[in-house]
Parts: C-alpha cells; sequence; structure tokens
C-alpha cells in the first residue's frame, strides 16, 4: 500500500530511541586500531640504523632528510654511519610505509598514532632529537617478527632496540 | 472613578485579578496607580510573562529537540557544554551574539534588517489567543482561529522580505519556494478547520475547547490528518523543507543572514513547532481539559505530547521535491479537506444538537471515511504521485560518436 513505508520509517527511527547510539565518543574512547596501522611518529632505532639512506632513497615524495658522516657504530656491522639529521616532513607524508619495506636493518618502522594535527606546517617536520626521544610504540607493519610475537603498539610497552629485531 | 472598559477584562479571571492588584494597591490612602496605567501594567505583566516563558521553553526545546534528533537518527547529539549538554542553547546564544553582523553588498537595507523581525512576531503572536488553562489566556478573541490563521501566513512575508532584499538567487528560490508551498498548504488546512468549526460552532478558541465534549481528533480524523500535514508544511519542517534545503540553496532565504539576525530566523523556525503543538492540542486534543490533574499541567503535557510527534515526523521523513509537494497539497489533501468539510456539514446538518451517544456514531462514520479515504485515494494517487520514470536515452540523429570525430 502506497504510504505504508512511511509507518515502518516511523517505527525504525522509534526503535532506534530505545538502542544505544553507535556514536563513538572519540576523545574519551577510541575505535580499536588494528596492530598493522600505519601512523605518525615513525619509530626509529638509531642503535641499529647504519645511515644507509635506502628509506630515503625510497620515499616517493623524498621527505626524508638524512646527513650522515662516517665513524658511526652500529651494533649489526659494526664501523658504519654516524647520523647527523634525519628529518621526516610528516606534512607531505602519504603514510605508504615504503620506507620501511626499504630499511635493511629493521632500523625504522611505522608508528601508531594519528593525533599529530598542528597549527603549522612546520610542527609537522620532526627532527632527529624527537625521533631519539619518542617513546617507541612501533606498528607491526612489514614487521613479521613484531606480529609472530603479537604486539599490539596501541597498548603494548614501548619496545626497545633489543627487542624489535628479526 | 469608573473603570475604563476593557474588552477582555470581563472574560479573564487571570487579567482581572492582576489589574485588581495594581488599581487597589493603596499607599497611606492613596492609590498611586492612575487606572489607565494598572491597566498597561496588568496587561504588559502577562504578555511579557508569556513571551518570555514561550521563549524560554524553546531555548531548552531546541536542546531538547537536538538531542532527541540524535537519538532518532542513532547519534548522541549535543553532549559537550554542561551536563549532558544542557548548556548548548546558552553557548549558541553566546556565539551568535558576538559573531560578526555581515551584510552583503547591494542588500536592501531596511528590508533586510526588518525581515527577521517580522518573523519571529507572528509566531509569538500565536500565543496571544491560545488558552493555557482553565481561564488562563491573553485574550479571548471572538474570531481567535481566524487570527491564527492569519498570523500563521505573516511569516511569509517576511520570508520573502529577506530573499529579495538579500539579492542573492539562493535566497530568492527559497522565498519564491516558500510562497508557493504557503498558498498551497493554505487552503487544505483552513478547510480541515471548518470542519473543527461547523462542530463547534464557535471561532473562538476558548469556546472550541469547551465545545469539545470528546475530542476532535475522534470525531475529525481526516480533518486532523490534513491539519497535521498542512501545518507541518506551513513550518517549512522537514518532509516539506524546500524553503531552506540545505542540499539544493545554501540556507535558502536566510543565506546572506549571520549573527543574531540569524539567530532570530532560527528560534522564530523553533518556536513555530510549540505554536503549532499549541494549535492542534487546542483544536483537536480537547485543550486543557483532562481528569485529575491541573488544567495547566495537561496543555503542557498535551503541547510536547504533539511536539514530539512533529519531532518524530520531522526526524524520520526526508525532504519531498517541489512537484511533489504541490501534488500532495492539491491533489490530494485538497480533494479531501472538501470531502471531509461536506461529510461534517452533512452530519451537523443532521444532528443539530447531537447527544453523546450520537457523537460516538458520527466519530465511526468519520474513522469508516478516513481510512477508507486515504487507502483508497492514495492507491489512486500513487503513480502520479510518485515520480516519472526517468526519461530513457534518445539517439540523436546524425549525432557522431567520438571515433567518427576527426
Amino acid at each position: 500500500m502506497y504510504g505504508l513505508g512511511i509507518a515502518k520509517g516511523l517505527s525504525v527511527t522509534f526503535r532506534n530511541l530505545f538502542r544505544k547510539p553507535s556514536t563513538i565518543q572519540y576523545p574519551e574512547e577510541a575505535v580499536p586500531q588494528a596492530p598493522r596501522f600505519r601512523g605518525e611518529e615513525f619509530a626509529w632505532y638509531e642503535e641499529r640504523c647504519t645511515g644507509c639512506a635506502s628509506c630515503a632513497k625510497f620515499c616517493p615524495l623524498g621527505i626524508i632528510k638524512i646527513v650522515t658522516h662516517p665513524g658511526g657504530i652500529d651494533v649489526q656491522e659494526g664501523q658504519s654511519y654516524a647520523i647527523d639529521v634525519f628529518d621526516i616532513d610528516l606534512g607531505r607524508c602519504m603514510f605508504c610505509g615504503l620506507c620501511v619495506e626499504a630499511c635493511p636493518y629493521d632500523a625504522l618502522f611505522m608508528g601508531s598514532g594519528f593525533e599529530r594535527s598542528t597549527y603549522r606546517r612546520d610542527d609537522l617536520v620532526i627532527p632527529i632529537d624527537e625521533l631519539r626521544q619518542a617513546e617507541k610504540h612501533p606498528s607491526t607493519w612489514f614487521r613479521p617478527q613484531l606480529e609472530a610475537k603479537e604486539y599490539r603498539p596501541q597498548t603494548g610497552q614501548p619496545l626497545s632496540w633489543e627487542e624489535v629485531g628479526r | 472613578m469608573e473603570p475604563i472598559y476593557v474588552p477582555f477584562r470581563e472574560a479573564n479571571s487571570f487579567y482581572r485579578n492582576l489589574y485588581d492588584l495594581f488599581a487597589e494597591w493603596s499607599f497611606w490612602g492613596v492609590s498611586p496607580i492612575p487606572d489607565w496605567l494598572a491597566y498597561f501594567l496588568a496587561g504588559f505583566l502577562i504578555v511579557f510573562t508569556v513571551v518570555n516563558t514561550v521563549v524560554i521553553v524553546t531555548t531548552i526545546g531546541t536542546w531538547v529537540e537536538r538531542r532527541l534528533i540524535g537519538r532518532f537518527q542513532s547519534r548522541v547529539g549535543p553532549n559537550r557544554w554542561g551536563p549532558w549538554g544542557l548548556a548548548t542553547p546558552i553557548a549558541d546564544a553566546v556565539k551568535l551574539l558576538s559573531k560578526e553582523d555581515t551584510r552583503p553588498e547591494g542588500v536592501d537595507g531596511w528590508v533586510f534588517n526588518l525581515a527577521p523581525l517580522v518573523f519571529i512576531v507572528s509566531p509569538l503572536l500565536v500565543f496571544a489567543v491560545i488558552p493555557f488553562g482553565e481561564g488562563t489566556y491573553i485574550a479571548n478573541l471572538n474570531i481567535g482561529i481566524l487570527f491564527i490563521i492569519a498570523v500563521t501566513t505573516a511569516p511569509t512575508i517576511a520570508m520573502f522580505m529577506a530573499g529579495w532584499a538579500s539579492g542573492n538567487r539562493y535566497s530568492l528560490f527559497g522565498a519564491m519556494r516558500g510562497v508557493a508551498q504557503l498558498v498551497s498548504y493554505e487552503v487544505p488546512m483552513v478547510l480541515s478547520i471548518v470542519g473543527v468549526l461547523l462542530l463547534s460552532g464557535s471561532l473562538s478558541l476558548v469556546d472550541i475547547v469547551e465545545a469539545q465534549r470528546i475530542p476532535f481528533i475522534v470525531l475529525q480524523p481526516l480533518g486532523f490528518f490534513i491539519f497535521l500535514l498542512a501545518i507541518s508544511a506551513e513550518m517549512n519542517r522537514s518532509p516539506f523543507d524546500i524553503v531552506e534545503a540545505d542540499s539544493e540553496l545554501v540556507a535558502g532565504f536566510h543565506t546572506e543572514y549571520s549573527g543574531m539576525k540569524w539567530g532570530t530566523f532560527q528560534l522564530a523556525e523553533f518556536i513555530a513547532p510549540f505554536g503549532a503543538a499549541a494549535i492542534i492540542t487546542t483544536l483537536f486534543l480537547k485543550g486543557w481539559d483532562g481528569p485529575l490533574l491541573p488544567s495547566h499541567l495537561w496543555f503542557f503535557g498535551k503541547v510536547c505530547f504533539v511536539w514530539f510527534v512533529l519531532l518524530w515526523i520531522r526526524a524520520t521523513l526526508p525532504r519531498l521535491r517541489v512537484d511533489q509537494i504541490m501534488a500532495l497539497a492539491w491533489k490530494f489533501l485538497f480533494p479531501l479537506g472538501i470531502l471531509n468539510l461536506f461529510i461534517t456539514a452533512a452530519q451537523v446538518l443532521v444532528w443539530e444538537d447531537p447527544t453523546t451517544g450520537q457523537l460516538w456514531i458520527m466519530a465511526g462514520i468519520n474513522w469508516a471515511v478516513a481510512i477508507a479515504c486515504l487507502v483508497g485515494v492514495s492507491q489512486l494517487m500513487s503513480d502520479k504521485l510518485s515520480t516519472r520514470a526517468p526519461l530513457a536515452p534518445v539517439p540523436v540523429k546524425g549525432a557522431r560518436g567520438l571515433r567518427e570525430v576527426r
């Protein structure tokens, strides 16, 4: 019958009154994230990094700036480069994760955050000091060894450089 | 001294008490308030109280409305300011008052500034003749319902003023749509009211409430249905909100307004459902009358219920298209209104002074007619009300495909 759809629609909305709203109150509660989420604030382990700059070469946007000089010490390779500058410009990053795929020494990991909004574009550049000091919650994306440990970056403890290797 | 003749004074006990209080107040044997001032003061106090009550209730109503629409649509609604978002209206008001009052180039200044004022006056005027309880009303006009029809029509003028003065196509489109919609829906609305008038035998809202031995919704189901649709069209609420139609016209007639002028438009649009609910309560739901509880509480409860139903309809139904709205008014509601009028007139002719039993027979006939009409006519109209099938693409003679174009 014509018009019956209106009655049906009204009953649907009326039943909604007694249902729990499907809203998730974001700042207080969050949607559970996948452990392989590719987020901002890359986890970078200086101890593992040899300064080979594979990440910078593979970045499609060229937003990783890396400056090195010889004479550093790397835990895996022995003598290597010391890193002076390692800046990532998140303002242009598209979180493709190619830098992480390219890293031969498991020194760079995707992060798990998504709340780095700022008022200025310049603030989106992560300088090397911040990368050094940040609590490292590496995403398990492209890192099967972390996935094997069933590591949860959003809830788990921060990992040190010894724990993330293959 | 002979008191000034006050037409409402005789009928309205509420007013009379206040008037006497002022006029007979004496101070060391002198009564400092002259008669005319007492008349003015009493009237001013009552009107001030009513207008502010309406505005405050509406302000709380905006919060309730937004919360409820949220729940209807499985959302939460505003919940940030104050407990459960209760301070949202205050935050809104502060924001609107502190906003810059922009005025685009090329507007018709006077008309542009006057439109919000004209727009808000008429929904407030509705409450002048509504009986809020037993013997509580501002004025018992003997042409009360005529006054209401006139007053609910007036916002259209303001709407057109705003649309015209803005010098903006979207505004003008919205205003034109509003006028067209109002002209169409005024007819079924008045036809459905006439049925009520025939039964009650009076135009005064106070008398209409007292004439309802059985609520008129029982006696006039078809009239109630038509009136409900027509009044929600006059309020420009959701199934009929082509006037504002955010997705088509930016905001319709108030596109160019900002700050408190825009806020005045919004306030008026939030007052309108309360006015409509009050009218429906008075005409069809026996007004303030009810057992046990005090009459004011009954009136308020009924108004809130009708308001909730209007809100429910608004939260559920999507917007109709312009031609569908016109078709609904002229092909569907108008014939039904005429039919309802004829049947009611015949019944009033047959039973001149009906007993309660005869009223129930009348109700039975009217319900049968209403259901038969709604089902039958909607079946008949279904293909005409619904859209035409989209036109199939017609191949154009001599037109060339891309490959042939070199």
